[in-house]
This record gives structure tokens, sequence and C-alpha cells, in this order.
């Protein structure tokens, strides 16, 4: 049962799926959350550039203590380290790369998900404001956009629904959904069931999931090695 | 030609109340901390801002918004400041937010003398409400108009009597554009060179977008989310 895991643990392995979607020479653009785990997963011989919209290209790993700088941040406003290769620029120049379409792939976090492919992450009326920060630009022009969450709200209410309720950040945007307990696409006919985690069944993530999940295939188990 | 002034109080002086002020930094990264101590000891009010974030809660513009200093802002994120959320929930603040690459290139645009531009970012979403849509080649997109201010605070690495300015790592962010569309930019610099002793290969912002140059009266810069990896990896 995927209810056993840890939040910890569900992160960890939403994290280490997202990162099979990752191909040699891409150029990736990651939101804040569990997007931000994704790097510590790169399969081995890869080689994968990180864009972080404050104005980074090559993104490297958190700084050992003491090596910490506060004019180098990513875009969660973490402390991060350069690599070799790595290139800094203004907004302006950061945000003509991901609008001019040169971002492969683009990993975000969602509040709700729909089976249009709208996308909402960014207010919920009345309660929080946060702002969409970037998250509008990157859903319009990257290549390709994965939402890596939870399947379900903390208090398990469905976040994978026929239509949005709250404010949307993009219309028809999502390719892939990516959770602790399946992985999902977008098709023109609706949500498509690809794998599945191996302590849940098809039928459980059907219930935990608010929308129709068509099975087109042979379910396959998730790859988490 | 000598831009420079020499105390960070005479630099902010002649802004009046009502002001609209473009202030740089990502967060609490390149922003102009002096600057807006200054502003925030001279208390001027009815300013209306445009900045990506409005600081954290006691630092940077958050003192702006506590002094209530601040009548309206335009930005893209404000998640770090508990203040504001609370201030636009109970509708205290204008507050009108947009996509970040829309707030760079509006930047951007209102210093080059680019009325507006086309975007995709925010199709079907609030943010396209009640402006012109045109489709180009299939694809819908937003008619997003340029921004300009009558000031501006951006903070630079390096910078000469003539306003030549360079900046440091992430520290750039919304800093170059903020200092062409001003109308008076005012550049804070952790250090004055002297003419000529930057690259002029490598110069970020040219000094013609520069009207004051002032050193930084911060030393210490602040973190605002200290992650730090296991020694060994």
């Amino acid at each position: 049962m995927s209810a056993a895991l840890t939040d910890a643990q569900k992160r960890e392995r939403i994290a280490r799926r997202v990162a099979k979607e990752l191909q040699d020479g891409y150029y990736v653009n990651l939101g804040i959350g569990i997007p931000t785990m994704v790097p510590n997963f790169v399969p081995a011989g890869l080689e994968v550039i990180i864009q972080s919209e404050n104005g980074m290209l090559g993104v490297g790993p958190y700084p050992k203590e003491g090596e910490e700088d506060p004019d180098l941040i990513n875009a969660g406003k973490e402390t991060v380290t350069e690599i070799q290769g790595t290139s800094y620029f203004s907004s302006a120049e950061s945000f003509a790369m991901i609008r001019g379409g040169h971002i492969d792939l683009s990993v975000l976090g969602a509040m709700e998900v729909d089976e249009s492919g709208d996308l909402a992450n960014w207010m919920v009326p009345g309660k929080m404001v946060k702002g969409m920060g970037g998250a509008m630009d990157l859903v319009a022009s990257a290549r390709r956009v994965i939402i890596a969450m939870e399947h379900t709200t903390k208090k398990g209410a469905h976040k994978i629904l026929p239509k949005c309720t709250l404010p949307i950040t993009g219309l028809k945007v999502v390719d892939t959904i990516i959770t602790e307990m399946a992985v999902i696409r977008v098709t023109p006919r609706g949500f498509v069931l690809l794998e599945i985690a191996p302590d849940t069944t098809a039928e459980e993530v059907q219930k935990a999931t608010g929308a129709k999940l068509h099975l087109e295939q042979p379910v396959r188990t998730m790859a988490l090695d | 030609m000598n831009k420079v002034v020499t105390s960070i109080e005479a630099a902010v002086a002649d802004i009046p109340d009502g002001a609209s002020l473009m202030v740089g930094g990502f967060g609490l990264c390149g922003a102009p901390d002096s600057l807006i101590a200054a502003l925030v000891r001279k208390g001027t009010r009815g300013l209306r801002t445009i900045a990506n974030n409005v600081g954290v809660d006691g630092y940077g513009m958050g003192l702006m918004l506590e002094a209530g200093m601040i009548a309206s802002h335009i930005g893209s994120y404000v998640g770090e400041n508990l203040l504001l959320e609370q201030m636009m929930l109970e509708s205290k603040i204008g507050l009108k937010l947009i996509p970040q690459g829309t707030l760079a290139e509006s930047i951007r645009a209102g210093g080059a003398g680019i009325p507006a531009y086309f975007t995709p970012a925010g199709i079907g979403t609030v943010v396209a409400e009640g402006k012109e849509v045109r489709e180009f080649n299939g694809r819908q997109y937003i008619l997003e108009e340029a921004l300009t201010a009558d000031f501006a605070f951006v903070k630079a690495w390096k910078g000469d009597r003539h306003g030549n300015l360079v900046y440091r790592k992430t520290a750039q962010n919304f800093n170059p554009m903020m200092a062409a569309a001003a109308k008076i930019t005012i550049a804070e610099v952790e250090e004055l060179v002297e003419l000529g002793a930057l690259e002029p290969e490598r110069i970020d912002t040219p000094g013609i977008y520069v009207e004051r140059v002032v050193v930084s009266e911060h030393k210490e810069k602040r973190i605002e989310r200290l992650k730090l990896r296991k020694e060994g990896r």
C-alpha cells in the first residue's frame, strides 16, 4: 500500500521516477519542491543541464558548509553551486530561453491537473496567494511538461480531475503526471494509465483519481531502482 | 562625468511621495539593501513599486511594506512575504501578479522603447483577462504592455563613475532591465572602481542607463534559504 510510505519516501519515489524521463543533452527546468530533488537521481553517464529561471544555466549541487554564496541561488532561493560550463544572465535572457522553446523539459508541482492537460498550481482564492512566478511562462513554452506531485492532497482529496477548479496556470500544457502511485499520460482521449507502483493496484489508483483512467495496454510496474 | 553620489541618503533624497519605483533582486539576492533602508528612513509614501518579490518579512522591501510606504505593487511571486499575502487577501494593497517572464520582458521592452509585445504566457488564465489576444502561426498570444518607472534601485557588484556596471553570479536577475527602464536609475555598488578598471567587453549595464552610483553600506548579504550538502558527495 502506498499509504504506508512516509511523505519523504513518496517524494523520493516520485523524483526517482521523473529522473528516468531525462535524456542525455537535455536542458531542464525544475520547479520548487519535489522537482528540485530530481538531480539526485540522474542516471550515471547522462549529462543534463539544469536551467534556473533566476538567471543560471548549469546548476550544481547544494554547497558544502562554508562554500555557500548569497549571490548564487536557484529559483527556490536555495544556495547552489556552479558546475564546469555554468553561465549567468539576466531574467529577460532567462525567459527568452524559456519562451523561445529552448527548454526540453519542465518539471513542476501541481495542486490540480485535469484530463485536458490543464494545470492549476499558483493560487487558492481567499486562502493562498503566492504568485505564479515563472510557471505560466514555463508551461506555455517548454517542449514537454511533467507534473511531479503526490497523487492526492494530505487529506486524501483528488488532485487529478475531469476539470480544474482552481485558477489555471496553463491550458492543455501537461504531458505526463508522475505520482507515488502511478505514471499517467494526458492524451486527446483523456488520462491513460501507463505505470503503477509495485505496492498498489490499478483499482486503487483509480479510486485515488477524480477522473477516468483509461487502460489501453498492459499497465507496467513503475521502475524505481 | 561623475555620477558618484557620496551618501546613500543623498542618492534617494529627491524621490517624492507617489513615485513609481523599480527594485532589482530575486528575493534577497541582488537586492539594493542600502537604498531600500535609506528610503525607509526617509519615509517616502504612496510608492508604486515594481519588483519580482517584496523582500521577506522584516528585511529588504518587507521593511517598506511594514512601514506602509507601498500603495501598489507589480510582481510575480510573494510567497516569502506573509504580511503582503495577508494585506492582499484583505485588499489593503493594490497587488498585481504577472508571470515572471512577462515581468522581465515588460521591463526590458520599457527600457528599449517598445510599448507592447505578444507572449504566450498566461493564455486561458486570469492574466489574459481584458487583454488583446491574437493568433500567430496557430498559437494564441497575449498583448502585454511595457513597464517603465520614475526611479529604479539596482544592485551591482562593481561600478565606475560613468555608471558602467557588472553583476555577480545570479545577483544579476532583474537589475539590468530595470536600469534601462527608469528615468532615474540609482545603482548601489559593492565596489566603486577606477574608470577603465572594468573590462569593456564584459560590462553588463553600460553607463548610459545609470544616473547615480553609490557605494553600498551593507557589507553582509543575507541568504534566504541555506541548503548544504553532506561532506563527501
